[in-house]
Order: structure tokens, then C-alpha cells, then sequence
């Protein structure tokens, strides 16, 4: 029988492999954005099978705006990624360092 | 028996693709795998019943930010062989920190399964009724009790929106493009642009 732990156990890979991505491919800026959306994915598999198994119908209203929050996310970076582009002509992250944080 | 088999069936597929998308060597493979995981996650949802939320999965993800980052992937002219470079370099320390993540994240699925921590029950005014759909109960919630967070995520659309098309504008440089001039097509007048003539036979027209 399938219980929480399983999707619990998904998730929790999932989250995983989302922060190993991030630290795999540093340089590539496009693949850690797809990392950061591997892991709001695991998040919402977590709400969403909490919210089910709890009976509880909040938490796919907030796994909406999760998946809302990863959609502008997503957009304002591949937008920030598209101009960096433009003015540097290359989109390493070590050359990330203009501002001089 | 099906359930167990179906949910194993996204399961892994699932882990496999996320594993293919931060490990392919091509940003495009990557996207696709993506989509995949993304694809194989929404069918684990609609297994405990979020019928709702699966589709959006799908079409939100597949449908529109899968091919933004398809579309940027291949705008881009990138060196990706070049991106690589520090791979091997950051697996060590990458691989350890995922497999401390991974044992504390299992650590605190078990300890929930065994019962360890008692969460608060739900608060019962939320419950799915047994006799609507999913989508009819998700919407009397987003709808009633929720309209205002619901408004928030429409207004963090919005910003997402305009700030991307702000950021990404480029105003066009003078005289580098026809521009309509509304008073100038005004003024023009029939006799200015037409002329007649009355060429003899077999002669071009000279303009």
C-alpha cells in the first residue's frame, strides 16, 4: 500500500537532486534555473500529497501559488539571463561579479 | 495492486529524469528531461486525487515554461562544452552535501511515518466534500476563503510580467527603422504622388 513516506521519499530525491544541480553544474546558469524549478516541483509533490492524505484541500491551494511564484521566478530570470547576455556576451557565473556584492 | 504499480511507474521515472536533466552534457536534453520529470510528477499527483493541480503541472510547466527555457536555450549562442569545465571538480563536494540532505530529509520522512510528531489536525471547514470534484471544491476554496491570496498571486503574475518585458525592452535607435510620421501622411496630397503620362508605343516609362 502506498502511505505518505512514499511520496515523502520522492520528494525528498527529488529536492536532493535539485540541490545537486545546482552544485554540478555551476557554471551554467540555465541548468542551475532548472535545478532551483526541480526543486519547487518537489515542494509542491509534498503539499500535494499532504493536502490529500490529510484530507485537507489548503494545500493544493498553496501549491498553486508555489507553481505561481515558480512561473514569474522563471520568467524575470531567464529575462535577467537574456540581457546579461546581450551586454556581456556570455552567461558564466564566475564572470558574475561586476557589482562587486 | 494498480495504484502500487502506477505510482513505482512515476516514481522512478520521475528520479530518473531528474537525474538525466542536471547531468546531460546538452541544455536542450536537459529542458526535455525536464518536461519529462515534470510530466511523470503530475501523474503522481492525479494517483491521490489533485486532478487540478496535475494539469496545471502540465500545462504551466510544459506548456509554458519548459519552452521559455527552450526559447532561451536556444537564443543563446553558447559555448556549453566551455560550461562543463568545473563538472568533476564541484561532484565531490556536491555529492556530499546531497547525501547529508538526502539521509536528514529520509530521517524526518520515517520519523513522521512512525509517528513521532503529532501535527495539528485539519481544521475541517476545508474538507473535500465527498460528493464534488476536486476542481469544484479546490475553486468554492480559491474562490471563497482564499479570493485574497488568489488576487496576490495574480498581482505577483502581473509584476512578473511587466518586469520581464521592462527588463528585456530595447527602445529602437533613431533612424535605424521606418517610423510612421501620422502628419506627414496627412499632408501628402494625390498630385504630389501620382503623375501621368503618355508614353509612345513600345517605350518604358521613365520615373
Amino acid at each position: 500500500m502506498i502511505g505518505i513516506e512514499h511520496y515523502l521519499t520522492v520528494g525528498a530525491i527529488l529536492f536532493v537532486l535539485g540541490v545537486l544541480g545546482i552544485f554540478l553544474n555551476r557554471k551554467n546558469v540555465i541548468v542551475i534555473l532548472m535545478a532551483v524549478e526541480l526543486i519547487l516541483l518537489s515542494v509542491n509533490l509534498n503539499l500535494v500529497a499532504f493536502s490529500a492524505f490529510m484530507q485537507d484541500l489548503v494545500g493544493q491551494v498553496f501549491a498553486m501559488l508555489v507553481l505561481t511564484v515558480a512561473a514569474a521566478e522563471a520568467a524575470i530570470g531567464l529575462a535577467i539571463l537574456v540581457i546579461y547576455f546581450r551586454t556581456r556576451g556570455s552567461i558564466a557565473v564566475d564572470d558574475i561579479n561586476r557589482m562587486k556584492g | 495492486m494498480i495504484q502500487v504499480i502506477a505510482f513505482y511507474f512515476f516514481a522512478t521515472i520521475v528520479v530518473a529524469a531528474a537525474v538525466m536533466t542536471i547531468m546531460a552534457k546538452n541544455p536542450v536534453h536537459s529542458v526535455l528531461w525536464l518536461i519529462m520529470a515534470f510530466f511523470n510528477a503530475a501523474g503522481l499527483m492525479v494517483l491521490v486525487g489533485a486532478e487540478f493541480i496535475a494539469m496545471l503541472l502540465v500545462i504551466v510547466y510544459v506548456g509554458a515554461v519548459a519552452v521559455l527555457f527552450l526559447f532561451v536555450v536556444m537564443m543563446l549562442d553558447i559555448d556549453f562544452a566551455a560550461m562543463r569545465a568545473g563538472f568533476s571538480r564541484n561532484a565531490p563536494l556536491g555529492l556530499l552535501i546531497a547525501a547529508i540532505l538526502l539521509a536528514e530529509l529520509l530521517l524526518a520522512a520515517g520519523a513522521y511515518g512512525a509517528g513521532g510528531i503529532q501535527l495539528g489536525t485539519p481544521d475541517g471547514s476545508a474538507m473535500q466534500a465527498t460528493d464534488s470534484s476536486n476542481i469544484e471544491a479546490l475553486g468554492a476554496l480559491l474562490y471563497g476563503r482564499y479570493i485574497v491570496l488568489f488576487e496576490i498571486a495574480g498581482i505577483i503574475l502581473l509584476v512578473a510580467m511587466i518586469g520581464a518585458i521592462v527588463l528585456t525592452f530595447q527602445p529602437p535607435k533613431p533612424g535605424a527603422r521606418a517610423r510612421q510620421d501620422v502628419g506627414k501622411q496627412i499632408r501628402r496630397r494625390p498630385e504630389d504622388a501620382t503623375v501621368m503620362k503618355n508614353p509612345e508605343i513600345g517605350q518604358g516609362v521613365e520615373l
